[in-house]
């Protein structure tokens, strides 16, 4: 403990604190030794430094305190601003950062939205295809054998009728049907539902059973935003058939439950089926279903079935770039149309949807064999 | 400004740490000091510590004893507050323009300077001291800062007698000295 005895000598030399004989001692060691003189100038230099922090530390405190007590009392400016000339301090001291960071904010903002609307594909066009027919490019030699055989002239006067009739025309041509979808009936007096989509710019509506008769309809009603519209066929040919087999669902359906449809991709019926795959649509649309069943241009409108017969959706489209990936409005908007549809003219008041499935438990072929009969090609010009 | 005190007065009082004297040195100058760092891009805190930082390099030059009566107090903390502020501006590279002010400037750059190297050896001081950690921290500060014997130290810190506590100092201020010369050698 020899060091430490020396330690404690050289602080109380340091500080004075040796009688004079000790000191006279000590003052003799440090010459003679050069470890204890070394040892003296650096802890001198260490207290000082120590006493200067020490004073430093209370002239500090002794500022805040001063500081404290002269804000409290007034009579100095508070150091905490407030109101405007908070503001403007903030904005003084602030400006150029603020005004780089907007700019760059800017710059950053164009350069992102640029290249975002460089590289994103023009949804929803591109990538959702509404599934009605362009009936001038994909009509078969079937549909042209059609027109141009014993049915030719018959739909020539009716067209002819009709166009002379409601347009007060004298004669009109041939009306040469470009595109398509399906309908399916919601009302024997002669209410369908379709796609907004199919109908949209229409002059004429004709819709086709796969049977083979073709009346004159027109559009009552139409949702663009949801895609519905529905038809009335305006057709003194056209009797009620019956009663409607299928019933229109109001509650959504299940995840995974089985569903069927029938629709004229092409101009004979195609019975189809599949399964709803996610409950929400198209870009998460919740107006909407997924549906995986295959389906073509011509199947929009084609009614989505589950296995008791009710009609749970209205197909409208699927996705390009994505194999299986279909989608179907659900049928409670068929309601609020009818709904819309009777508060905008009292003359539809008497339209009303099935609400009871007649096929519930029967098989399928007889299910659809029923159908059938109530599912339209929708066709357009 | 009390009538009562000179400005030689004033510098005499801050030197021997009287709160009368720093209280009106402090009440004359902050307001100044205040506005002038907060029209140059500056903060109310940052106005605060520029302004004690003038009030330490006053307190220097006060108790250097040869603080020639060439300006007021007021130009002299002025001076040094806006040479100490353009500093610290150019280092936060925040404003690289001169500081507006009103007020005449005396040259205080040497002052300025003398402050900025103490300065720096308080710092180092400092941050040795806060790397001991405790007790060590506590213990070399009441005995080397706060100047209480070691018997009173001992019974605040629990030890059994005066020489125990000399003991544990002696390894705390070895490896105080230890850290604040290894830094001190590097900044010189």
């Amino acid at each position: 403990m020899e060091d430490i005895q020396l330690l404690e000598a050289v602080e109380r030399y340091i500080r004075g604190e040796m009688k004079p004989d000790e000191r006279v001692y000590f003052e003799q060691l440090r010459k003679t030794n050069p470890e204890v003189d070394q040892l003296v100038v650096e802890h001198t230099l260490f207290i000082h430094q120590m006493n200067e922090v020490g004073e430093l530390r209370k002239f500090k405190s002794t500022l805040n305190e001063v500081h404290t007590d002269l804000a409290e009392k007034g009579e100095i400016n508070s150091d905490k601003l407030q109101g405007k000339s908070k503001i403007l301090y903030l904005w003084k001291r602030y400006k150029r950062v603020a005004t780089i960071a907007a700019t760059i904010a800017g710059i950053t903002t164009i350069t992102i939205s640029l290249l975002v609307w460089s590289v994103t594909p023009k949804v929803p066009q591109d990538e959702f295809v509404k599934l009605s027919r362009d009936l001038a490019t994909q009509k078969t030699d079937l549909a042209n054998q059609k027109k141009i055989t014993s049915k030719l002239s018959q739909d020539v006067n009716l067209v002819r009728n009709k166009v002379d009739e409601s347009l007060g025309r004298p004669k009109g041509p041939i009306i040469n049907y470009k595109k398509g979808g399906t309908g399916f009936l919601i009302d024997v007096k002669g209410y369908l539902v379709t796609n907004a989509h199919v109908v949209e710019g229409a002059h004429n509506i004709a819709v086709e059973r796969a049977s083979g008769k073709d009346f004159n309809a027109e559009f009552v009603f139409k949702d663009v935003q949801k895609d519905i519209a529905i038809l009335k066929i305006k057709d003194p040919d056209y009797k009620s058939t019956g009663t409607i087999p299928y019933s229109i669902s109001k509650s959504s359906a299940d995840l995974a439950v089985p569903i069927f449809t029938l629709g004229f991709p092409i101009d004979n019926i195609v019975y189809g089926e599949g399964y709803l795959s996610s409950l929400k649509g198209f870009q998460n649309d919740t107006s909407s279903f997924q549906i995986e069943i295959s389906a073509n241009s011509g199947n929009s409108g084609s009614p989505i079935l589950n296995k008791n017969g009710e009609v749970i959706g209205v197909l409208n489209g699927r996705q390009t770039n994505v194999q299986g990936f279909t989608f179907a409005i659900h049928s409670k908007y068929i309601f609020s149309a009818i709904e819309e549809l009777k508060k905008k003219d009292t003359a539809f008041a008497r339209i009303k949807l099935p609400t009871v499935s007649s096929i519930k438990n029967t098989g399928r072929e007889q299910q659809v064999a029923k159908i059938q009969d109530f599912v339209f090609i929708v066709k357009v010009d | 400004m009390n009538p009562d005190l000179t400005e030689q007065d004033l510098l005499k009082g801050l030197a021997t740490g009287d709160k009368k004297a720093i209280e009106t040195i402090y009440k004359d100058n902050f307001n100044m000091v205040q506005s002038l760092v907060i029209n140059n891009n500056g903060s109310a805190q940052e106005a605060k510590d520029i302004f004690q930082e003038a009030m330490i390099v006053l307190l220097e030059k006060a108790r250097s004893g040869n603080f020639e009566l060439n300006c007021q107090i007021k130009t002299y903390v002025y001076s040094v507050s806006r040479r100490i502020w353009l500093k610290k501006l150019q280092q936060y590279s925040r404003y690289s323009n001169e500081v507006d002010g009103a007020i005449g400037t005396v040259p205080v750059e040497d002052d300025v300077e003398e402050y900025e190297k103490r300065d720096q050896e308080f710092a180092m001081m400092e941050k040795a001291i806060a790397s001991l950690g405790e007790p060590c921290k506590s213990l070399i500060e009441a005995f080397y800062i706060q100047k209480r014997n070691m018997q009173d130290i001992a019974n605040q810190f629990g030890y059994t007698n005066a020489d125990n506590a000399k003991n544990q100092k002696y390894k705390c201020l070895m490896r105080l000295k230890k850290l604040f010369f290894a830094q001190f050698k590097n900044g010189k």
